[in-house]
């Protein structure tokens, strides 16, 4: 089986850092090459959203992967993955914040409890909070793996929130294609969470293994 | 293609129109798609020549006309008007056409014709985006007769001085500025008059956040999000704060068609 020595996974982590900045640097081009569309405010809002949830959906890939396949080391690229969804959420939020209110804060909060779309958005970020605050190896064991690993399974009502918040986004127009295939991916990676859940034999248990790097 | 109108200087304002870039690349015309940019590459297909238009229910003159009839039922005009879409984005867009009020003339509506009601091609060959189940199709949408008769109420065949590009809407379309831009409808094939109110597509589709009148109205939010700002496209800096939308998107003198009804019930 494939494991990487400690040089090449270190060369994976930096692939990896690269390539999750990508939709960062795409916006950036597009911003100075004048091709966010006559309404870039919106582009950037959509798809600051879009790649938060592909990055929750690649974090909770990551466990289903380590079972298929057997690779527990792909587990050390987790923590940077799940960072880079709290990034490219805080980015989406502060365009909210921004160019939707104007750093208005009453405004922001009226909002945020009036209407149901942004109040699920909302809450899905603050839960994130927590998890990118405690994602550092201090934390993880001033916490102890067990409470910590509780708390980290927060993601999986992160996630549900996240497609629901897009699916409202999406509803109205009866666009739905997007959201279904998401949360279809979604589903199935927690599915199987619940299917391993349910067969494991009693007593034996896959040990919970934190990142040691 | 060019087209010669005189400038109706009775309906400009002093906003500065949209680029022509703008106006026809982010288009909400779902009969080529539902992401705004699939309009501009795929309506294409649309074709806007040879195209008649079936106008009947509740007249006394039932009839079809073809572009060359309706280009010439009255003298064209240049109207620059604002344009505020449901979604929550503006622009000013300068069209070219005559009052609908001039159909109306011509077509002589019998006293049972109450409404108006627009209907929009549904051809799958011109049109990819019809087979997508996001709306009922054709597109309808419809307005009261008082309304449908009001001189703001425009017959637009051309933009910026020249025909309509497919994207919005060739060859002929309505124009309703003081409402959501959804209630303007896109290459129209049929003009009914008729008795009750017709079934608009996006009232249809979802009651609850589209009404049939759809005024521009900043006290009445949309169920998911605020309608009492506005983002002007490519007018407002990346940084600047959105403006105030106004009551019937600034044409105030519409208010006296709906004296005495409730604009929160009748959104």
């Amino acid at each position: 089986m494939f494991n990487p020595t400690a040089r090449q996974l270190q060369l994976f982590k930096v692939i990896v850092f690269i390539a999750a900045l990508i939709p960062l640097g795409r916006l950036v081009l597009f911003g100075f090459t004048d091709r966010l569309g006559a309404n870039p405010i919106e582009f950037i809002t959509r798809s600051t959203g879009d790649w938060t949830l592909y990055f929750i959906a690649i974090t909770l890939a990551v466990t289903p992967l380590r079972r298929l396949s057997g690779w527990n080391w792909v587990l050390r690229l987790r923590r940077m993955i799940g960072l880079f969804a709290f990034f490219y959420a805080t980015l989406h939020f502060m365009t909210f914040l921004w160019f939707d209110h104007f750093f208005d804060l009453a405004e922001m909060w009226k909002d945020v409890l009036k209407r149901p779309f942004i109040t699920v958005g909302f809450t899905a970020f603050v839960l994130l909070i927590p998890l990118a605050a405690t994602s550092t190896n201090g934390m993880l064991r001033r916490l102890g793996g067990k409470r910590w690993q509780a708390l980290h399974r927060l993601v999986y009502l992160i996630a549900g929130l996240g497609i629901l918040h897009f699916w409202w986004m999406k509803a109205g127009k009866n666009d739905f294609a997007q959201p279904i295939l998401l949360g279809s991916i979604i589903g199935v990676l927690l599915l199987l969470r619940v299917y391993w859940k349910v067969t494991q034999p009693k007593g034996r248990k896959v040990p919970a293994r934190p990142a040691a790097s | 293609q060019k087209l010669a109108a005189k400038q109706n200087s009775a309906y400009v304002v002093m906003d500065k129109p949209t680029a022509f870039k703008d106006a026809t690349t982010y288009n909400n015309f779902y009969e080529f798609g539902t992401d705004k940019a699939d309009p501009a590459h795929h309506a294409g297909t649309l074709k806007p020549r040879p195209w008649t238009i079936a106008i009947e229910g509740e007249v006394k003159k039932p009839m079809t006309l073809d572009l060359d009839a309706l280009l010439k039922l009255a003298p064209l005009e240049e109207r620059i008007y604002r344009l505020r879409c449901v979604e929550g984005w503006s622009m000013v867009i300068p069209w070219t056409g005559y009052s609908f009020a001039e159909i109306i003339k011509k077509a002589e509506p019998t006293g049972n014709a109450k409404f108006v009601e627009f209907t929009t091609l549904a051809d799958k060959k011109q049109m990819p985006g019809l087979g997508s189940p996001v709306l009922e199709w054709p597109y309808v949408e419809g307005l009261r007769m008082d309304e449908a008769n009001h001189p703001l109420t425009l017959l637009a065949v051309g933009m910026y001085g020249e025909v309509l590009p497919n994207q919005n809407g060739a060859p002929v379309r309505i124009v309703v500025p003081w409402k959501y831009g959804f209630k303007s409808a896109k290459s129209i094939v049929k003009i009914r008059f008729t008795r009750e109110q017709p079934k608009t597509a996006w009232n249809v589709s979802a009651p609850q956040e589209y009404g049939f009148y759809s005024n521009v109205n900043p006290d009445v939010d949309h169920p998911r999000w605020s309608q009492a700002t506005e983002r002007r496209i490519g007018e407002d800096g990346f940084l600047a704060r959105k403006r105030k939308t106004l009551m019937f998107n600034g044409y105030s003198d519409v208010a006296s068609l709906y004296t005495g009804m409730d604009l929160k019930k009748f959104f």
